[in-house]
């Protein structure tokens, strides 16, 4: 009889005590990234955000669609590799459904993730495998060099647009929201501690977790969210979370459990607020749903191996 | 539960009054409306035949339309080797004037008409058959009660045949129970009841078509026949070959084969994921592959369009994947139940870049379970993504062949996580790629990545001139080494001679029945299946030197250039200006007299008696009583 598939049944080494995970041995191939791309900080954000985490490093997965944000795995040691443009999420949906004892990250660019992958975005969240996907959002193609992207600003000049763009950009929050995505929150490459928090809260989220990431692409779009750079004389806003203390200022925080205020808060003017817009702690993830429907189904043929169950099944065309 | 009278012995003396010929093989030819149960009919005669070491071959026609609208199914039973579903009916059973009328036609003369008299009027001057007109539709309300409607006629008939060829009625009892036995008692009863009504029906009526089939020699300590479809086959013999992981989307006449493994899989502790589309379904498969499970994703057509991206990806990171492609008639949605062979070449090019691939095609129902398990052993031997290309035909038709060795055959798959040393490399370029399945530790503290840029040993992007070339090499190189592992192909018929007929998928059948036609005739011919689309089998050029003529049978149109898709494939490969086309685009499969009269105009040998005519022994039988 085999076991349930989903639990891998060739161990890894033998349990040794482990080194803590540190950024040196998670740095890679040095990236090949534009001085000054805001990627970089999305990066050591990241590397951060490992080491809390401190997974056995063998079982880290880190994956990507294509695009200038997509190199990110080759710049992360662990298991990991670059797939097909916009097909990520699919991709590593199977990666988290065969074997739910991964950690599997996915990373990506605005065009990768709500252009030529929307569907797939859409889709993922709606069955909410358990992965957490973070999306560096530069409002540009940048691999391609500067075409329109699917969260480009009315009127930015772009090679595909040269008298500046004018089809309706997507919100990213509203789209997610809508799509049914258990966790939600949105962060800037210019805020390290705010991006290692949403990504680890992220990570730690029982679901499909997304993070976008406002990251500037120097190279094509610079100065896209100088709005939200307090010394470039914007304002960063992060969203202040209900703590449920029955205060009177705790009147007017944001609620993450709540789909309507999560809308609200998506719809405020741009460069709007950082921070958790939605988390849904009691939808099941579909490793779970999964799981039960085998261990029921199991149940029912009395945990029959694999030959016995197929032997009944060639008995019954007989 | 009522239990019913036995009718068998009930109307034994009835029976055996009548005059009994006994024949070889019958053809019978059930045409109505889909929601007639015209299927399941045909499936307890062929059920029925496995069970009684006949061989049996079926053949269906379902509309694309959701209900109503035409629908056939023609069951051949024998007692010697059925490789066709037959040209032409011994008997056709007509439930409307419209089932009549557009079937009359393929009722051989001397045939067998049963009619519904409550609706069919057949034509007064046809003598050329015999035909029965029995009022199907009020004998079955009559049996089984008014509130019923029409419900019930399909077995009603079954009943009649079972009476006039003397099939065995316990083990066709059984069959009925066995298939409404899940549902409520009033199921089955009702359906005993249609049975036996038909199966009472006064034999004066029918005296004179009475048959008995003949009884196969018991072959001693064989294995016991099973009776399924192609799709069937397929699913069965991926899970026999250990895949527990899958995705897909819906599209016919793929869909079956999706269907089977959703609710099979949980079962074996597997998944397998119905995706937004044939994109992520092929993506979602390939997660599952690198996760360390060779998965399974599939579709037809316009789905494998869809897939190509991905499959380049795969072919680049050398990742197993196993994809079927469940081939209707094309372009677009085209002939969607429709049986075509028109996407050997988009198996095997439709992709971007140099995208080495191995596509396999099997030649019947049971090979489809077969070749299910050879796939399974290339795309691990080899990590690499392998088609499987079948067919609308033989996804829907029904064939008995003997239950396979199971304990032999099945094999159980986990992800090597074993640690890998430190002298490990992803794609090294002197041998075949071992994928490290996340979860092994790298001894080299290097984690590889598995990637579509080409990249060097290692896994690193690289835009070097050099390492492209040699990965392109490595990546051929691989795919041609897979030819190796293959068997000789079996070559039927004569070893040499005029006429070399090649095929592929379901033309299988008729192919050897022509070859017998047309040795009968006088000429030498040979014949061969290819199984192994690409790489091609190994020793066909030796063997093709041998006929003066190679003539490749297949379904699709013969192109720009004048030559069907594998013709195309073997001329270009082997250069041999005596390969030439047999096709056609009909959308049905080929009959054994169209092969026999296009090879005969090929040969030139149109005007001889190249022996077609031979009536079946059911067609004296019918003579010798009139
Ligand atoms: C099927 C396909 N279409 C188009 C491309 C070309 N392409 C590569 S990346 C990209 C857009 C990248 O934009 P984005 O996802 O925003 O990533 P960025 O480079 O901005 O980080 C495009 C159009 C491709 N690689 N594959
Ligand atoms: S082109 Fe833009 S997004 Fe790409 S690396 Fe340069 S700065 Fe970053
Ligand atoms: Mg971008």
């Amino acid at each position: 009889m085999s076991a349930p598939t989903l639990s891998p049944a060739v161990s890894s080494a033998p349990e040794a005590p482990r080194a803590p995970l540190t950024k040196k041995v998670l740095v890679a191939d040095h990236p090949t990234w534009c001085p000054g791309c805001g990627d970089f900080a999305v990066l050591a954000s990241f590397y951060k955000v490992l080491e809390k985490l401190n997974y056995p490093q063998e079982k880290i997965v880190t994956f990507a669609g294509i695009g200038c944000s997509s190199r990110f795995p080759y710049f992360v040691n662990t298991h990991g590799g670059h797939y097909i443009h916009g097909r990520s999420l699919p991709f590593a949906a199977g990666i988290s459904l065969g074997r739910d004892d991964l950690h599997v990250f996915v990373f990506g660019g605005d065009g990768d993730g709500f252009s030529i992958g929307g569907n797939h975005l859409v889709h993922t969240a709606r069955k909410n495998p358990r992965m957490t996907y973070v999306i560096m959002d530069n409002s540009v193609y940048g691999l391609t060099k500067k075409q329109t992207s699917p969260t480009s600003p009315i009127g930015f000049k772009s090679k595909t647009d040269p008298w500046g763009a004018f089809d309706q950009p997507i919100n990213p929050m509203r789209t997610l929201i809508n799509s049914g995505a258990t966790f939600i929150a949105r962060s800037h490459a210019t805020q390290v501690n705010h991006m290692v928090e949403m990504m680890h809260r992220a990570a730690l989220h029982d679901g499909f977790s997304v993070v976008e990431i406002l990251s500037e692409c120097v190279e094509f779009f610079e100065g896209a969210f100088d709005s939200s750079i307090p010394r470039k004389g914007g304002s960063f806003q992060t969203i202040d979370l209900k703590k449920n203390d029955g205060s009177a200022e705790d009147a007017a925080r944001h609620d993450p459990t709540d789909e309507l205020a999560a809308l609200r808060l998506a719809l405020d003017p741009w460069p709007g607020k950082f921070g958790i817009y939605y988390e849904n702690k009691s939808r099941p993830t579909k490793n779970a749903l999964e799981q039960k429907l085998i261990t029921n189904t199991r149940e029912k043929t009395k945990n029959a191996s694999d030959l016995e169950l197929l032997s009944k099944t060639f008995a019954r065309m007989r | 539960m009522v239990s019913p009278i036995p009718p068998s012995s009930a109307s034994a003396t009835a029976r055996s009054n009548a005059p009994l010929f006994t024949i070889p093989d019958v053809v019978i030819r059930l045409a109505g409306n889909s929601q007639d149960g015209i299927q399941a009919v045909g499936g307890f005669l062929a059920r029925l035949a496995g069970r009684s070491a006949q061989e049996v071959m079926t053949y269906m026609t379902i509309p694309s339309t959701i209900s109503g609208g035409p629908s056939i199914f023609q069951v051949r039973i024998g007692s010697g080797e059925i490789l066709s579903a037959g040209d032409r009916a011994d008997v056709l059973v007509a439930f409307y004037q419209h089932s009549y009328e557009s079937h009359r036609s393929s009722l051989r003369p001397g045939g067998v008409l049963l009619y519904d008299s409550d609706h069919v009027t057949p034509n007064p001057d046809d003598k050329e058959i015999t035909a029965v007109g029995i009022p199907m539709t009020s004998a079955t309300v009559e049996a089984v009660g008014g509130s019923s409607k029409e419900k019930g006629k399909n077995i009603y008939v079954l009943g009649l045949l079972a009476r006039m060829f003397d099939l065995d009625v316990p083990k066709l009892s059984q069959l009925i129970k066995e298939r409404f036995g899940g549902k409520n008692e009033d199921i089955v009863r009702n359906a005993l009841l249609a049975f036996d009504a038909g199966y009472a029906y006064p034999a004066e009526n029918l005296a004179h078509i009475l048959f008995r089939l003949e009884t196969p020699t018991p072959t001693v300590g064989g294995r016991p026949q099973i009776t399924t479809d192609g799709n069937t086959a397929l699913t069965y013999g991926l899970i026999a070959a250990g895949v527990r992981h899958g995705a897909g989307y819906p599209i016919t006449p793929w869909s079956s084969i999706m269907e089977t493994l959703r609710t099979e899989l949980p079962k074996y502790g597997g998944i397998f994921v119905q995706c937004e589309d044939e994109i992520a379904a092929a993506s979602t498969a390939l997660g599952f592959s690198y996760g360390g499970n060779l998965s399974i994703t599939g579709s037809s057509g316009p789905g494998l369009s869809l897939k190509m991206e991905a499959l380049g990806w795969a072919t680049m990171a050398e990742l197993p994947l196993i994809v079927v492609n469940v081939q209707r008639g094309g372009p677009s949605t085209g002939m969607p139940t429709n049986i075509e062979q028109s996407d050997l070449l988009q198996a095997i090019y439709g992709s971007h870049g140099d995208c080495p691939r191995v596509v396999l095609a099997p030649k019947n129902v049971e090979d489809c379970f077969y070749i299910a398990i050879e796939a399974c052993r290339i795309a691990r031997e080899f990590s690499t993504p392998v088609i499987i290309l079948t067919d609308q035909a033989l996804a829907t038709r029904i064939e008995a062949f003997d239950e396979p060795d199971l304990p032999k055959l099945m094999i159980e798959q986990k992800p090597d996580l074993s640690p890998r040393d430190a002298s490990y490399k992803p794609y090294p370029l002197d041998q075949v790629q071992r994928h490290a399945p996340p979860g092994s530790v790298i001894g080299s503290g290097k984690y590889p990545t598995v990637t579509g840029l080409e990249h060097d040993e290692y896994g690193h992007p690289t835009a070097s001139p050099a390492m492209h070339t040699k990965m392109t090499i490595k990546r051929r190189e691989k795919i041609k080494s897979v030819a190796a592992t293959f068997p000789a192909p079996e070559l039927f018929g004569d070893q040499s001679g005029d006429v070399l007929l090649i095929g592929w998928g379901c033309t299988y059948g008729p192919i050897r029945e022509a070859l017998g036609r047309l040795r009968g005739a006088g000429a030498t011919v040979g014949h061969i299946q290819i199984r192994h689309i690409h790489p091609l089998d190994g020793g066909l050029e030796e063997i093709f030197a041998r006929y003066r003529h190679i003539l490749v049978v297949e379904i699709n149109d013969e192109g720009l250039y004048g030559y069907g898709q594998l013709a195309t494939l073997l001329r270009s490969r082997y250069c041999n200006p005596a390969i030439s086309s047999i096709t056609k685009t009909d959308g049905l499969t080929y009959k054994v007299s169209e092969i026999v009269e296009r090879v005969a105009i090929k040969l030139g040998l149109a005007d001889t008696t190249v022996g077609m005519r031979k009536q079946s022994l059911l067609a004296s039988a019918l003579t010798a009583q009139k």
